[in-house]
């Protein structure tokens, strides 16, 4: 589904990321773990197409994608998150999950300004869509009118998964989306992520530093550590193995 | 008193106008207007056509500045582009067209033309922001501005004497006092206001206001930067340009000193002591802009008791108390006028529980 193939990134003299591959299967969740500055985020920025990679490529749905810029890439079906919240903040919650489907609607300038059929007929669509889909199912109606800087952390974080979801993605990235949290909104965050797996067969990609979660809901995790991909395999393979442990916990002296 | 909006269906809980208040404040001031145009003297006609043509200009500007977040300090150059291109396509094409159709074909014309102007100028908005932007939106102005006055168009507009200008006709009636241009000047600024506040509850407005408050968040939405900030400016350049087609029609002669930075300054000062990114902010900030010189002029008169050797201070002490205003506004409500009604309307709400 979402394939990236010996990806390297540098800035400077610094390298990123190097020989990074792995396949994210449909409909399944992927971790990518590793310790601070493993590139994580990096690699997530190439594949939303932030970064330009010196080599490699991102393929999506059986078609190379490294060409697309951001833009493209959310039209095609992309949706992210951010480790820190990129809500818009001079907007409602409502507005900012409409801007979710940015991409799918296309009233022109005109029908914009008079507001009459076609126009109107969209975002009353729209609108629909999103109570019914979005905002219902992340039980977030009782928050919609309010403004993004009145809400606690752990919603912001919710309307963030919200508004991507609005865009109907078939790849979704999760980049820290617990956290910060605690262990009940963690729990939450978990079960609204299973659930988006199982009800819309969304393919997930997830970076993360709550073991407990990856391990419980992720069916395959990636592990980088210093740009390079050490290991990858279901959650108990790659708990046994021994670099995963090294990186982790440091090997014996 | 409303203190809820109970709604049954999405399409009731979309509209501009959501509660009885807002539909009743928005019928009391056509009422208003239109009393205004009926009744007030022609000083008071004059001074509202002054702020109608601002008006327009400012929500132009609003557009950019304060929903798409884009610094500018060059929009009195569209607001000449919009005006001169008005008297050049009367030179050019008068003759060929009945009367009036004219002024309809000019106004379009104007608002194409510096809409056109505005994607170039926009063009820097790419690669630079903030003040850089500012700088080379300043930079448009004085373009603008040196290639009017050129010995080389002066045949066209006048050069540094300026112009003539056409009396507007529509379809044979021609609108020839100051109070049949009121009419125009209003009714363009109203719908030209409900226009842009249709296009902010769409998915364009909406893409300006994330280009604001988070750009590259706004581009993982789907929105090209690219694409949107100039649709913004040539937006905002647009009403800039409707606002000096009627500048141009409305004033019998047009200089290109009148769209210098100056003009560019008390723009952007209006949208500041109004309120950037509200869609009351242009309206408020206007109406100060030009209320408070002309309260200074009485208050001088008044106090001087029309000395006229007095006369020499009137306007750096108008300069001054302009100036004074806005240190004010950035000090004090930097968010504008909008901020003090907002927090009236609150305390009206809540009252008697909190204030």
């Amino acid at each position: 589904m979402l394939g990236v193939k010996d990806i390297k990134l540098t800035f400077g003299g610094i390298t990123a990321l190097s020989g990074v591959s792995f396949e994210a299967h449909k409909g399944e969740i992927t971790g990518i773990i590793g310790p601070n500055g493993a590139g994580k985020t990096s690699l997530f920025n190439v594949i939303s197409g932030f970064y330009k990679p010196d080599t490699g490529v991102v393929s999506y749905e059986g078609r190379d994608i490294s060409p697309l810029t951001p833009d493209k890439r959310a039209a095609a079906g992309i949706a992210r998150t951010f480790q820190n919240i990129a809500l818009f903040r001079g907007m409602s919650v409502l507005d900012n999950i409409k801007l979710g489907g940015h991409s799918r609607l296309n009233t022109g300038f005109w029908s914009a300004g008079f507001y009459l059929g076609k126009a109107q007929r969209e975002e009353l669509a729209l609108r629909k869509d999103i109570e019914e889909k979005v905002i219902d199912f992340l039980e977030i109606d009782h928050i919609r009118k309010a403004p993004i800087t009145a809400l606690p952390y752990g919603l912001q974080k919710r309307v963030e998964l919200a508004r991507a979801l609005a865009m109907q993605p078939k790849v979704l990235l999760l980049d820290e989306p617990v956290a910060g949290m605690n262990r009940e909104e963690t729990g939450d965050m978990a079960r609204f992520i299973l659930d988006i797996q199982e009800q819309l067969g969304t393919t997930i990609l997830l970076v993360e530093h709550d073991m407990g979660m990856v391990m419980d809901i992720c069916s395959k995790v990636v592990v980088l550590n210093f740009g390079k991909q050490i290991a990858a395999g279901t959650p108990a393979e790659v708990q046994a193995n021994p670099d995963v442990i090294a990186a982790y916990l440091g090997t014996a002296a | 008193m409303i203190t809820g909006n109970l709604k049954s269906t999405y399409a009731a809980d979309e509209q501009v106008f959501d509660n009885r208040n807002k539909k009743l404040f928005f019928a009391a001031c056509i009422l208003f207007l239109v009393g205004l145009g009926l009744f007030a003297n022609d000083y008071v006609i004059l001074m509202a056509c002054r702020m109608g043509l601002m008006l327009i200009a400012v929500v132009g500007l609003n557009v950019v500045v304060g929903y798409t977040g884009q610094m500018s300090l060059g929009h009195a150059a569209f607001v000449a582009v919009g005006a001169y291109t008005t008297v050049v396509f009367y030179h050019l094409v008068g003759p060929y067209f009945p009367a009036g159709i004219m002024t309809i074909l000019a106004f379009a014309v104007a608002i194409a033309v510096s809409a056109f102007v505005g994607l170039i100028v926009g063009l820097p908005s790419l690669r630079v922001k903030g003040l850089y932007l500012a700088v080379a939106t300043l930079a448009a102005n004085f373009i603008v501005i040196f290639l009017i006055e050129q010995d080389l168009f002066k045949p066209w507009t006048g050069g540094m004497v300026g112009t003539d200008t056409p009396t507007p006709n529509l379809f044979g009636w021609e609108l020839d006092t100051k109070r049949e241009m009121y009419a125009m000047i209003t009714t363009m600024a109203v719908l030209m206001l409900l226009f842009v506040q249709n296009l902010l509850r769409t998915r364009i407005g909406r893409a300006f206001i994330a280009i604001r408050d988070r750009d590259y968040s706004a581009e993982i939405m789907g929105i090209s930067l690219l694409r949107y900030k100039l649709l913004s400016f040539a937006i905002s350049a647009g009403y800039c340009g409707a606002a000096g087609a009627l500048w141009a029609f409305f004033f019998a002669r047009i200089l290109p000193e009148q769209f210098e930075l100056t003009l560019s300054l008390q723009l952007v000062a209006a949208l500041i002591v109004g309120g950037m990114g509200r869609t009351m902010g242009p309206v408020f900030g206007v109406i100060i802009i030009l209320l408070v010189p002309e309260l200074i002029k009485l208050g001088f008169g008044g106090l001087t008791g029309g000395d006229a050797s007095m006369g020499k201070y009137r306007a750096p002490l108008q300069e001054i108390a302009f100036g004074l205003l806005i240190i004010a506004f950035l000090m004090f409500e930097p968010l504008g006028l909008v901020a003090i009604t907002d927090r009236i309307l609150r305390a009206m709400n809540r009252w008697p529980f909190a204030r």
